[in-house]
């Protein structure tokens, strides 16, 4: 198989899925498979895109030329196939977990929760592939949409005002402020194409530069930052799994992803760096981590308190990118894979005590600890990512960050950072105490231990995840290294 | 044989009227008609095979020498008009036996087909000749057989929204019949290409602009342009459904190329936008209309309603591409022109398939009809989105067109215009869309999916929506050149 083969296999492969989940509509152990061996195989295929890459072999696939001049086209490069393998990989894990998520639940149009996720996998794929931006956008537009029944998938007044905004403002800012951007950088540069170095040096004023960034850093709505953060609370209404692996990995990192391609194959590090203006979206992320985690402390839902939590981890990600040293771009690019294996990790405990226990606030989990020991020692796995705390794979790109911000001497972004750590630590820390040393204040309705077997094996993998990145991070760091140019 | 396409194409339809009132029953009239459009279609693909071949092509009617005869002359710009209008009319013909056979009474449908034969042959007679006069012959052609096939509805209201446009069109006929005759005391010719010649000599005259005024004013009527709009809603709420299908795909695109000819070719981008000050007017008028209809749009409660306000819209974006007077502004027009009629006629045909199935396009209707017609609804889904101009649908592509014109000249304001307007369209669409899946239906029965005469058809326009956002070879080529052509006409 050619690289331009296994690029094409990369969209085709959840695409079939998709076909083979509604044929087996009828046959709910079947249609599980499917789902299963499509995560698979779309996972294989991505570990043979990463040799290519690694090889140097990254030809460009065109799909179509819907605009002269612009291709969609795939191109396979080192932070593409990173986010990639993460959206794969964590799709395996995510559907044995759904399997038992939504079967325990007897979920209701489970046919389609499948195929919708397949789809959005499919763009998913085609945004960490996109060969340049208006590639990037279609994707990104379908993401937007296969995702939306998957939100109101409970079909309540609740679920659809929910979709409603999700819907609302990833639409709203991606056609009102991420289009005009690209049309504008296009008719810049006369290319949209994502090129080593960027391909706006020296053809934009540094007024424009700053208001078209911004342009895209609010267009793009999946990274959440504030004031576009709306979506992802409102998204919560979604069952779990969608939330683990959609709003903590796929959907979010989509967002952020974009973003640092926009940095680093638009702008150019380098760029960037002469734009003055371009401080103020560093100072906007770090609002929106502060405001985030201050709003996190006062959540009691518990998807709510993640969904916050996430808002302001992504903008971690978006403020390494802008701060334009090489360690910081590293930083970024392992936060995607970092953040991902925490986050999803909460999630699913937070699915687990939903489905075990039928508990979805924080304040009802005293004691629980001892009730569901492997899903809160995860908890306490992706809770310790979150702030930072070796051994778990947080500290590493945490490292890197700090690392990158002193190479800039940009002392906000460290004070950001710290006061961070401190507020995490603040609303991540009191839920480990009080599942684990706190007496059950009401007992349970009824009896319970773990979840079924499929969500406690989904979760204890991501734990592991969590912790097995702090060790071997080396082949990231590896391959991330090539986009900053470092040796 | 071939030399006389570019006449066959107005003359089939035209011929096969009367024939069709002598037929007895439904059936011999719908297959003539169909027949006749599908001819037509084939004629309309020859011609722009032609066209991006030889540039131009010019018949003289009779044989009679221009600019004595009348001479029919085709370029980039008209073939691609007649290519939509063909496409339209070859996929809504089918669609009618079904969708007609239910909403209009049997005696009467043999005049209707007649009557969709002498829409065709008037619109095609508009973009085909390259006569003043003769535009106005074949506007009142397809105007007179509107009004007929408007009143036709089983709703009495059907009647009274007629007589509105019949007042209205006839009104912007008359505009236009006196800025003709203006035209032709002041320069002694009715053949635009002598007309864009003799023009710049007198532009300067009071005369030649009344002139200007009254045919812009007159076909602005016909086009629907805000404020000049007030017929549209009615009439396509009211008519039948594979006649508004038919009429919203077409007819106000006819009327934005006449614009665009009168403006670019006969009188030229200088007068028009250099002497006169018909850039801003248009413009500003465009963009009123894009904001004030969208919203309109989304308090509707008849979902053929919502979508005609929708068309008001649409026809702003139009009309500020070609007020923009540059080759990409003009490119985005005939785009959206284009693009325009596919996204409306798909979705004017599946809310036809709704009526035809639940009787009714009130939105509240509306309820669970995802489950009940899923490939309807589909397909309802995707025109939407077409409208909306999500990417890989043609309304993007139109849409990348127009905010790259207005980038060109610095217009951030279209630009914010252009954006509102859309976020607009995802409100009206999106309501129609939730309502339609995600809400129980408590008061009708559960409806099975339309057969395959209405699906068929339907899911045809909608996957041309998706097959020309994404293979925009023709789309774009043509467009392209025609801009290209007309601005290269001007003086």
């Amino acid at each position: 198989m050619s690289a331009g083969d296994a690029l094409q296999w990369m969209l085709l492969i959840p695409l079939l899925g998709a076909v083979g989940i509604v044929l087996c509509d009828r046959f709910p152990n079947l249609r599980e498979s499917v789902t299963l061996i499509t995560a698979v195989s779309l996972f294989i295929c991505a570990i043979g895109v990463l040799g290519d890459v690694q090889a140097g072999n990254t030809p460009l696939l065109r799909l179509a030329e819907p605009l002269p001049g612009i291709v969609l086209g795939l191109r396979a490069e080192p932070l593409g196939i990173l986010f990639a393998l993460l959206a794969s990989g964590l799709w395996i894990v995510t559907s044995v977990y759904s399997i038992g998520y939504m079967r325990a639940k007897r979920e209701q149009h489970q046919t389609r929760f499948y195929v919708c996720f397949a789809i959005a996998l499919t763009g998913a794929m085609g945004v960490a592939l996109a060969s340049n931006l208006v590639t990037l956008f279609v994707f990104y537009e379908v993401l937007t949409l296969s995702t939306y029944p998957l939100v109101s998938h409970a079909g309540n007044r609740n679920a659809v005002q929910g979709a409603r905004i999700y819907l609302g403002i990833l639409l709203a800012t991606s056609i009102g402020l991420l289009l005009p951007a690209i049309v504008w950088t296009w008719h810049l540069a006369g290319s949209v194409d994502f090129v080593e170095g960027g391909i706006l040096a020296g053809k934009v004023g540094p007024v424009e530069a700053a208001l078209l960034l911004a342009m895209f850093v609010l267009g793009v709505g999946k990274a959440a930052v504030m004031p576009v953060h709306r979506w992802l609370p409102a998204a919560m209404v979604a069952p779990t799994p969608v939330s683990a692996l959609l709003h903590a990995v796929a959907v979010v990192k989509a967002g952020v992803f974009t973003l640092t391609k926009v940095v680093i194959y638009i702008f150019g590090t380098e760029f960037l760096a002469s734009i003055p203006a371009e401080r103020l979206l560093v100072y906007l992320t770090g609002f929106t981590i502060i405001a985030a985690s201050v709003v996190a402390l006062r959540q009691d839902n518990f998807k709510r308190m993640l969904a916050y939590s996430t808002i302001g981890q992504l903008s971690y990600i978006v403020m390494a990118a802008l701060v334009l040293t090489p360690f910081a771009e590293i930083g970024a690019a392992l936060h995607i894979v970092a953040h991902a294996f925490g986050k999803i990790t909460l999630f699913f405990v937070a699915g687990a005590v939903y489905v075990a226990a039928g508990k979805t606030q924080l304040s009802q989990l005293d004691g629980i600890g001892r009730r569901m020991p492997w899903t809160m020692a995860a908890f306490t796995i992706g809770a310790l990512s979150m702030v930072g705390v070796p051994p778990t794979a947080g500290f590493v790109s945490k490292w890197y960050m700090i690392a990158g911000a002193f190479q800039n001497d940009l002392y906000f972004v460290l004070a950001v950072l710290i006061l961070s750590t401190a507020l995490n630590a603040a609303y991540f820390l009191p839920i480990i105490q009080r599942a684990f040393f706190r007496p059950e204040s009401v007992p349970p309705k009824t009896e319970h231990g773990e979840a079924p077997w499929p969500m406690v094996a989904a979760l204890v993998t991501t734990a592991t995840l969590t912790i097995l990145f702090f060790v071997f991070n080396g082949p990231v760091v590896g391959l991330e290294k090539a986009i900053v140019n470092l040796p | 044989m071939s030399v006389h396409l570019q006449v066959l194409i107005v003359v089939i339809p035209l011929l096969a009227a009367p024939l069709l009132v002598l037929l007895r029953g439904a059936t011999a009239p719908w297959a003539l008609a169909t027949a006749v459009s599908w001819s037509v279609l084939a004629i309309a693909l020859w011609l722009v095979a032609e066209v991006q071949v030889h540039g131009q092509l010019s018949y003289a009617l009779g044989g009679w020498a221009a600019p004595w005869g009348i001479e029919y002359r085709l370029d980039a710009a008209n073939a691609m008009v007649q290519l939509l209008v063909a496409m339209v009319a070859a996929v809504v013909l089918p669609y009618a036996r079904l969708s007609a056979g239910r909403e209009v009474d049997p005696e009467q449908q043999p005049g209707m087909y007649a009557a969709m034969m002498l829409l065709l042959a008037g619109l095609l007679g508009i973009s085909a000749t390259g006569d003043a006069f003769n535009v106005f012959v074949f506007l009142e052609i397809s105007s007179l057989s509107t009004y007929t096939l408007i009143a036709l509805g089983r709703d009495r209201r059907a009647l009274t929204s007629a007589f509105r446009y019949l007042i209205m069109g006839t009104i912007g006929a008359t505009f236009f019949l006196i800025g003709v005759g203006l035209l032709y005391a002041l320069t002694g010719t009715l053949n635009m290409a002598d007309l864009a010649e003799r023009l710049p000599a007198v532009a300067s005259t009071r005369t030649a602009h009344t002139a200007a005024a009254f045919l812009v004013v007159g076909i602005c009527l016909k086009l629907a342009l805000f404020p000049l709009h007030l017929w549209l809603p009615n009439a396509y709420t009211y008519a039948p459904s594979a006649v508004t299908a038919l009429v919203a795909a077409t007819a106000t695109k006819v009327a934005a190329y006449v614009l665009i000819r009168f403006l670019y070719t006969i009188f030229g981008i200088h007068f028009s936008f250099g002497e006169l000050p018909l850039s801003q007017i248009l413009m500003v008028l465009a963009v009123i209309g894009m904001l004030v209809a969208s919203a309109v749009a989304i308090r509707q409660p008849d979902a053929k309603r919502l979508l005609a306000y929708s068309s008001i819209a649409q026809v702003g974006y139009i009309t500020l591409g070609l007020a923009l007077g540059s080759v990409l502004g003009l490119t985005a027009a005939l785009l959206h022109m284009f693009n325009h009629a596919l996204m409306k006629g798909a979705l004017f045909m599946a809310l036809g398939c709704i009526a035809w199935r639940v009787g009714s396009t009130r939105v509240d209707q509306l309820k669970g009809l995802g489950r009940d017609m899923p490939w309807t609804m589909a397909a309802f889904v995707v025109g939407g989105l077409s409208l909306i101009g999500v990417p890989l649908t043609v309304g993007f592509i139109s849409k990348w067109y127009l905010i790259l014109a207005a980038l060109e000249q610095g217009w951030w304001v279209l630009i914010a215009a252009i954006v509102i307007s859309s976020l607009m369209a995802v409100v009206y669409i999106w309501r129609i869309v939730e309502i339609a899946w995600f809400q129980q239906s408590e008061s009708r029965d559960h409806t099975r999916e339309v057969p395959l005469g209405l699906l068929l058809p339907t899911w045809l326009l909608a996957l041309a929506n998706l097959w020309f956002g994404i293979d925009t070879r023709l789309t774009i080529g043509i467009a392209d050149q025609a801009a290209r052509a007309l601005i290269g006409s001007a003086p």
